[in-house]
């Protein structure tokens, strides 16, 4: 069991916590706080499910960043999928989508109703679907970011080749690199570094974030999910800033390599390209997304029904949007764990398996949720 | 009968097919007691004059998954609630819902495991009932038990007897059940993959009923596993539980498997363990006898009661500490 066990071993987790208590007074010393986002939904799990925001000195910050795929997906794209189900489509999709909420319904009240929504484990299933309802249009809930569009948009090639014409992908893909533009062009979140995710990392390689390093003196280090992981991520992180360097670390190069994985890039590149894309709370981001190209139209549920997804509304009151940029504290916000919860949620990030609400009401300790600190 | 026979709607029409399923099946394996004859009801000699008295539907997929089937999973189930009430069970009904289509072969290793199963714990199947449903309507076969046993004087258990201080025990690994029967239920093809727990904790329970009073509390850490009974027992008191992540008890085969569903084993079914509340002086004592037996080889001490108001705590490997949620949602659908 040391591929798990070697990853936690209390002790070496605990000389981490030494270093870095060290470097964190160092840093304390000339003044410095630091805010450290955690890009990736599952870090924040990780973050969670390990108490490892408790493990940091006073002026080291954890912010969950915009890494939970569901999360970003805009109400309207939920309200074209109930959409398509009214109008009889069999919908197809990750089981984490069910109850994130449209501007008026859910896919969960959408089949309650009556719409034909079905929960599939791996995309490969959408294709079955099809091929046992040749009679039917199944639409395939394509959201993501690179780790799963790889896989996902492999369906168009394996629908090609069965001879399925009765199968579309209704696209919400997603880059990390544009967002985290974005989120250092916006003056009202404080990014001093980036904990960068492990597996998008293994797609798009650590090469990815050397613009962040290289163009706003912001140290990136890739890290496994692993708490020693996360614990030396940090430590390099904090390493980096007490020398003022900022370069790309790849701490995490049992999976992850500079220039990622070349052949689930070009099977991206190969279906899809660039599109400007709407991330909830943040708006539209140039190029941030992926969409099928114009010769795969034909699996383009948005072009095949005449249906293109608009923007939609969220609920009064909700704050994910500020949640996924970093600029609010789950607990900080008026919602949590009265209003929004994981059985009652008001907003995606409490829904979501990665949701930060979701991982702060599932671990966080009720002194920790009243502390100012993240 | 042959193995290649499946059971009929005819079986449960209450004519000669009826009559058949149960000589052949029934009465083979259970008819040498109360249900010799097969009277409408069992009459039973009252064991002492407090009883404690159970009942479990069982309808877990698949029906035969590793370390047993729903023949033994139905009568371990209902066994456990009897001995962790502090009951020294005696009796049970067994009563089956089968659907048209349910192979022979099938029903006679189910029927099999119920019979080895009862006899290992000391109970007698003494009442029973047979229903068929027709294909389609049912998932193979439904099993209900109901148990009854006659209370242990030397136990006082409610978990209003819980201080803080007592120690927090666990008879052996946990989630192996939750675990196993998912990755049999996605045909995930392990070798050496996990193996369900399901199995009697009478005689743990009667390993530590000379120790009484200092027993406060038991529970079977079944559905929602020992995250959910632990939470159950604190929600809304003073107390709370602390429990250490590097002490949990966990096979590696279980480990490995809900790694890779992202399956907190926090969450996953046992069943046949027993969390047992005591005295901080008796801890040592109750693990010792535990060990003695092959069933309570893996008994560890989880943790300890806290003041910590209805919330149960885990110490991380990390050494951050963290909230143990009940499970929501769907996360193991029919694991019993």
């Amino acid at each position: 069991m040391n591929y798990i066990d070697g990853f936690r071993d209390p002790a070496v987790a605990a000389q981490f916590v030494r270093l870095i208590a060290e470097q964190g007074r160092a840093l304390a010393g000339q003044g410095r706080r630091v805010h450290i986002m955690e890009v990736c939904g599952s870090h924040t799990m990780a973050i969670g499910r390990y108490g490892i925001r408790q493990l940091l000195p006073g002026n080291v910050e954890l912010i969950s960043g915009p890494g939970c795929p569901v999360c970003v997906t805009d109400p309207g794209y939920i309200d074209t999928a109930i959409a398509l189900a009214g109008r009889g489509a069999i919908l197809a999709t990750f089981g984490d989508m069910i109850r994130v909420p449209g501007s008026d319904s859910d896919l969960s009240t959408c089949r309650s109703e009556g719409g034909d929504v079905r929960v599939c484990y791996s995309p490969s299933a959408a294709v079955e679907i099809a091929q046992n309802h040749p009679d039917r249009e199944v639409v395939f809930l394509a959201i993501g970011f690179e780790t799963t569009i790889a896989p996902v948009v492999s369906l168009v090639g394996e629908a090609l080749q069965a001879g399925v014409r009765n199968l579309s992908l209704l696209t919400a893909f997603k880059l990390v690199p544009p967002a985290l533009y974005a989120l250092l062009a916006d003056k009202e979140v404080q990014i001093d570094a980036f904990l960068c995710p492990a597996h998008v990392s293994a797609i798009i390689g650590s090469g990815a974030y050397e613009p962040f390093a290289a163009g706003y003196h912001v140290p990136c280090v890739v890290a496994g999910f692993e708490p020693l992981d996360i614990l030396y991520g940090v430590n390099g992180i904090l390493g980096q800033m007490l020398k003022g360097e900022a370069r790309v670390e790849n701490q995490y190069a049992r999976v992850v390599r500079p220039e990622g994985n070349l052949k689930a890039q070009a099977r991206i590149a190969h279906y899809l390209e660039p599109v400007d894309a709407v991330w909830r709370g943040m708006g539209v981001i140039p190029s941030s997304g992926l969409g099928l190209r114009a010769e795969f139209a034909a699996y383009d549920a948005e072009k095949k029904f005449g249906m293109p997804v608009r923007p939609g509304r969220q609920h009064a009151g909700c704050r994910c949007g500020d949640v996924i940029k970093g600029k609010l504290r789950p607990t900080a916000c008026g919602l949590f764990d009265k209003v929004c919860t994981p059985d009652h949620p008001v907003g995606p990030c409490m829904v979501s398996a990665e949701g930060t609400c979701a991982a702060y009401f599932k671990y966080t300790l009720p002194d920790e949720r009243q502390g100012g600190r993240k | 009968m042959s193995s290649d026979k499946v059971v009929q709607l005819a079986h449960g029409g209450g004519g000669r097919l009826t009559r058949e399923l149960i000589e052949q099946e029934i009465v083979p394996r259970f008819g040498d007691g109360p249900l010799r004859g097969l009277p409408d009801g069992a009459t039973l000699q009252a064991p002492g004059d407090r009883l404690v008295f159970t009942t479990d539907s069982f309808v877990v997929q698949p029906l035969e998954f590793p370390g047993g089937n729903i023949g033994d999973l139905a009568v371990h189930g209902t066994v456990n609630d009897l001995s962790v009430c502090g009951g020294e069970p005696k009796w049970l009904s067994l009563a089956l819902i089968i659907e048209e289509g349910l192979p022979f072969s099938v029903l006679g290793r189910i029927l099999d495991s119920v019979r080895a199963a009862a006899d290992a714990c000391g109970v007698a199947v003494v009442t029973g009932d047979t229903k068929v449903v027709a294909r389609g309507q049912g998932d193979g076969i439904y099993v209900n038990t109901a148990g009854i046993g006659r209370a242990l004087p030397e136990f006082s258990l409610g978990p209003e007897r819980i201080r803080e201080g007592d120690c927090v025990l666990v008879s052996g690994t946990l989630a192996d059940h939750g675990i196993a029967v998912l990755s049999a239920r996605q045909n995930m093809g392990f070798v050496n993959g996990p193996q369900s727990d399901t199995g009697t904790v009478q005689r743990l329970v009667m390993a530590v009923r000379e120790l009484g009073a200092a027993v406060r509390f038991m529970r079977d850490p079944t559905r929602g596993g020992a995250g959910a009974v632990l939470n159950e027992i604190v929600e809304g008191r003073e107390l709370g539980v602390l429990i250490k992540e590097r002490d949990l008890p966990l096979a590696p085969a279980t480990q490995a498997v809900a790694e890779m569903l992202g399956i907190d084993p926090l969450h996953a079914a046992s069943e046949g363990r027993v969390i047992l509340f005591c005295d901080r002086e008796a801890a040592a004592d109750i693990l010792r006898r535990w060990r003695a037996l092959p069933e309570g080889a893996g008994a560890a001490c989880l943790g300890t009661v806290t003041r910590d108001k209805g919330r149960v705590i885990l110490e991380t490997v990390a050494g951050g500490r963290r909230l143990v949620d009940v499970p929501r949602g769907e996360l193991l659908p029919r694991i019993c």
